[in-house]
């Protein structure tokens, strides 16, 4: 095994669609993606509204740190690496909560964001025998706690800690269009989403790589859920759409990847929306349309209405039903459930999942419960749906610790032969194949980038070089 | 003061006089009726389970956070507002039972080997209407497979309902003691 993970670049084998097993269950590679994946790429951690008051924090992880995402006194959020730099010491130990500075138990570090008390967000304001013990000499700028580079975009918080990293935005790109879905207002105004109160963590015995591929795009894990729609509530609804008499738009989904970043979603193509848009959102309620209250009813269908009102003659995503994940580990659904999961690594075998749920900011407070109910019982620990997935997900990392099974290598090569010449959608890129594992392989194709970087810069240049040859071909 | 979130429902009580026959009858009434669900739960008897709860039963589990002194009405997520490891009426846990009788849902399947531990019960009468409201510990000790091992323990809260000559249960609080749930599902109920 020793001769395949001398160079962790090489795990993956594009051209085949196989990657060494090492990659879920190594030691030194998990340790090298920390170095390369986790200290490099931008991370989600956490939405602007859980830190919505001066002051408010919520401490958060990237990779396996801990950060502090806090709004200082004059409303900026920062994010603060959560370990005091005089001896590491967390100097936050609570999950979330309101505070002026941070102060370390240990030796009494204390740090603020206070814009009108320090010259650089977590700074040292006060430490004690500062004249004594220091002769006044230690540097309040210079041992700070450390601070990531963050970006917002419509209420997320994103954040890494590579000054080199290409803009968020750039690295974003036309994944735009598909964070809108998520982000934006059910009647189309953009933005304004909030996280409903509470953060779903668990910790499941899996690489952190099976969770996050499972929603960059695997279209084909149906028999994972077959117990779930059996009892009529499973991830298509299909039981509820075909009550319903409405469109149903599972059909369209098709999934597109992101190659030069490695992001990836499955779902509803993005096309000019018409006049007569009729789109109504996919319930997946227990026994039908029936138990949706008709207040709730009535709201999504306003909004619905509003929506393609808004989008009219637009390039948007007519139904916004789809299922992603923005590299390294993020995921998400833009609709019931609308949630965002983080899959921490912990260890080769161990991750840290966290679930948000997103509702829009003044809601009725019968649609939050409703969008609050679904996403219980489908997410999470106790979700119906997502609990066989998990089952997957740490018995294929199980097994693969196997002296002889990590010597077979994973296979991702649906379609790979048979899907027709890609093409571009926007920087995107579908070979309109509903069934194809494409953005699993250009997630690997990135994350093999990474591994065998030094930097973002040469990052750019092999992911130049390879864009050019898919141009080509 | 330590709020209620520690407490996790009202003030411990110290139960007192009258120790009286009646007292140790419904103790035991009570006890009964939980060490029966156990056993219910624990062979998988989850359709038979179903018939010891109301029709508008309520089956809470809020998430645990970790707050400053003094912040306890954080501690646990609101009811009704927030997050829940689970928030469910009858329609969901009767589709839960019916998902766990597929025979197909992986997460269960092969079925684990569960045992359901009941401690510290402790029964008070309501007002009117004989419901009472009981308070216990448990420890659910899951065996999946060959080595992979669960222990949850908590604190619950239910209220049980006069049906026939026992009870059912109308409503159940589960106050798990950990804020990061240490295990990959909740494939059983509590």
């Amino acid at each position: 095994m020793t001769e395949l993970i001398t160079s962790p670049g090489s795990l993956y084998d594009p051209d085949h669609a196989l990657l060494a097993r090492d990659a879920y269950v190594n030691e030194s590679v998990y340790e090298q993606e920390l170095d390369r994946i986790f200290r490099r790429g931008w991370m989600f951690v956490g939405h602007e509204s859980q830190v919505a008051k001066p002051n408010d924090f919520f401490v958060s992880r990237m990779g396996t740190d801990s950060v502090i995402l806090t709004r200082n006194a004059q409303g900026r959020v920062h994010v603060l690496l959560n370990s005091c730099r005089h001896k590491g010491m967390r100097v936050c130990r609570y999950d979330e909560g309101n505070a002026r500075r941070f102060q370390c138990p240990y030796h009494a570090w204390t740090y603020s964001t206070d814009g009108s008390l320090v010259e650089a967000p977590g700074q040292l304001v006060g430490l004690q025998q500062y004249k004594e013990a220091y002769e006044g000499k230690l540097d309040k700028v210079e041992w700070g706690l450390i601070q990531a580079r963050s970006a917002i975009y419509k209420g997320l918080v994103f954040a890494t800690w590579d000054p080199e990293a290409p803009e968020f935005a750039e690295q974003l790109g036309d994944m735009i269009v598909y964070m809108d879905a998520l982000l934006d207002g059910r009647d189309g105004s953009p933005g304004g989403s909030e996280a409903v109160g509470g953060v779903l963590k668990w910790r499941i015995n899996s690489n952190w790589k099976a969770a996050t591929e499972n929603f960059i795009g695997d279209p084909l894990h149906g028999v994972s859920h077959r117990s779930v729609e059996m009892v009529g509530i499973g991830p298509t609804g299909s039981a509820a759409v075909s009550r319903s008499g409405i469109k149903d738009p599972s059909a369209d989904m098709i999934d597109v990847s992101f190659p030069r970043w490695g992001h990836g979603v499955f779902g509803v193509e993005p096309s000019i929306v018409p006049a007569d848009s009729d789109v109504y959102p996919h319930f997946q309620v227990p026994v039908g349309p029936a138990d949706v209250p008709d207040v709730v009813d009535r709201w999504h269908r306003e909004a619905a209405k509003k929506r393609a009102a808004a989008l009219e003659g637009t390039m948007s995503v007519e139904w916004p039903l789809i299922v992603g994940g923005l590299f390294p580990n993020m995921a998400f659904h833009t609709t019931f459930p609308r949630t965002i999961a983080v899959f921490h690594p912990v260890a080769p075998g161990v991750c840290e999942a966290w679930r948000w749920l997103l509702v829009d900011k003044g809601s009725p407070k019968e649609v939050r419960d409703l969008a609050r109910h679904h996403f219980l019982r489908y997410s999470g620990p106790a979700g119906m749906t997502e609990q066989d997935d998990m089952e997957n997900w740490s018995y294929l990392t199980a097994a693969s610790r196997g002296t002889q099974a990590r010597r077979h290598p994973y296979n991702y090569q649906a379609r790979l032969y048979a899907d027709g010449p890609t093409r571009e959608l926007h920087e995107g890129r579908t070979s309109g194949g509903n069934g194809t594992e494409g953005s699993i392989r250009s997630y690997y194709r990135a994350w093999s980038r990474h591994m065998a970087a030094e930097s973002w810069e040469e990052y750019n240049a092999m992911a130049d070089r390879e864009m050019a040859d898919m141009d080509e071909a | 003061m330590i709020s209620d979130a520690y407490a996790y429902s009202e003030q411990p009580r110290r139960l007192g006089a009258p120790h009286d026959l009646k007292r140790v009858l419904l103790q035991h009434r009570v006890e009964e009726f939980l060490y029966y669900e156990a056993d219910l739960l624990d062979q998988w008897r989850y359709r038979e389970w179903l018939e010891l709860t109301t029709d508008d039963i309520r089956y809470w589990m809020p998430l645990r956070r970790n707050v400053k002194f003094g912040e306890w009405d954080r501690e646990r997520s609101a009811e009704l507002e927030e997050l829940a490891w689970m928030d469910e009426g009858r329609p969901t846990l009767e589709r839960r039972v019916e998902q766990l009788m597929t025979g197909i849902h992986w997460a269960a399947e092969p079925l684990s080997r569960i045992s359901h531990m009941v401690t510290n019960v402790r029964v008070s009468e309501q007002p009117e209407g004989g419901e009472v409201t009981v308070r216990s510990r448990f420890l659910v000790y899951r065996n999946h497979l060959e080595d992979e091992e669960t222990i949850l323990i908590g604190k619950r809260e239910d209220v049980l309902r006069p049906h026939g000559d026992s009870y059912q249960l109308a409503r159940r609080a589960v106050f798990l003691d950990q804020s990061v749930l240490l295990t990959k599902n909740l494939t059983f109920l509590f």
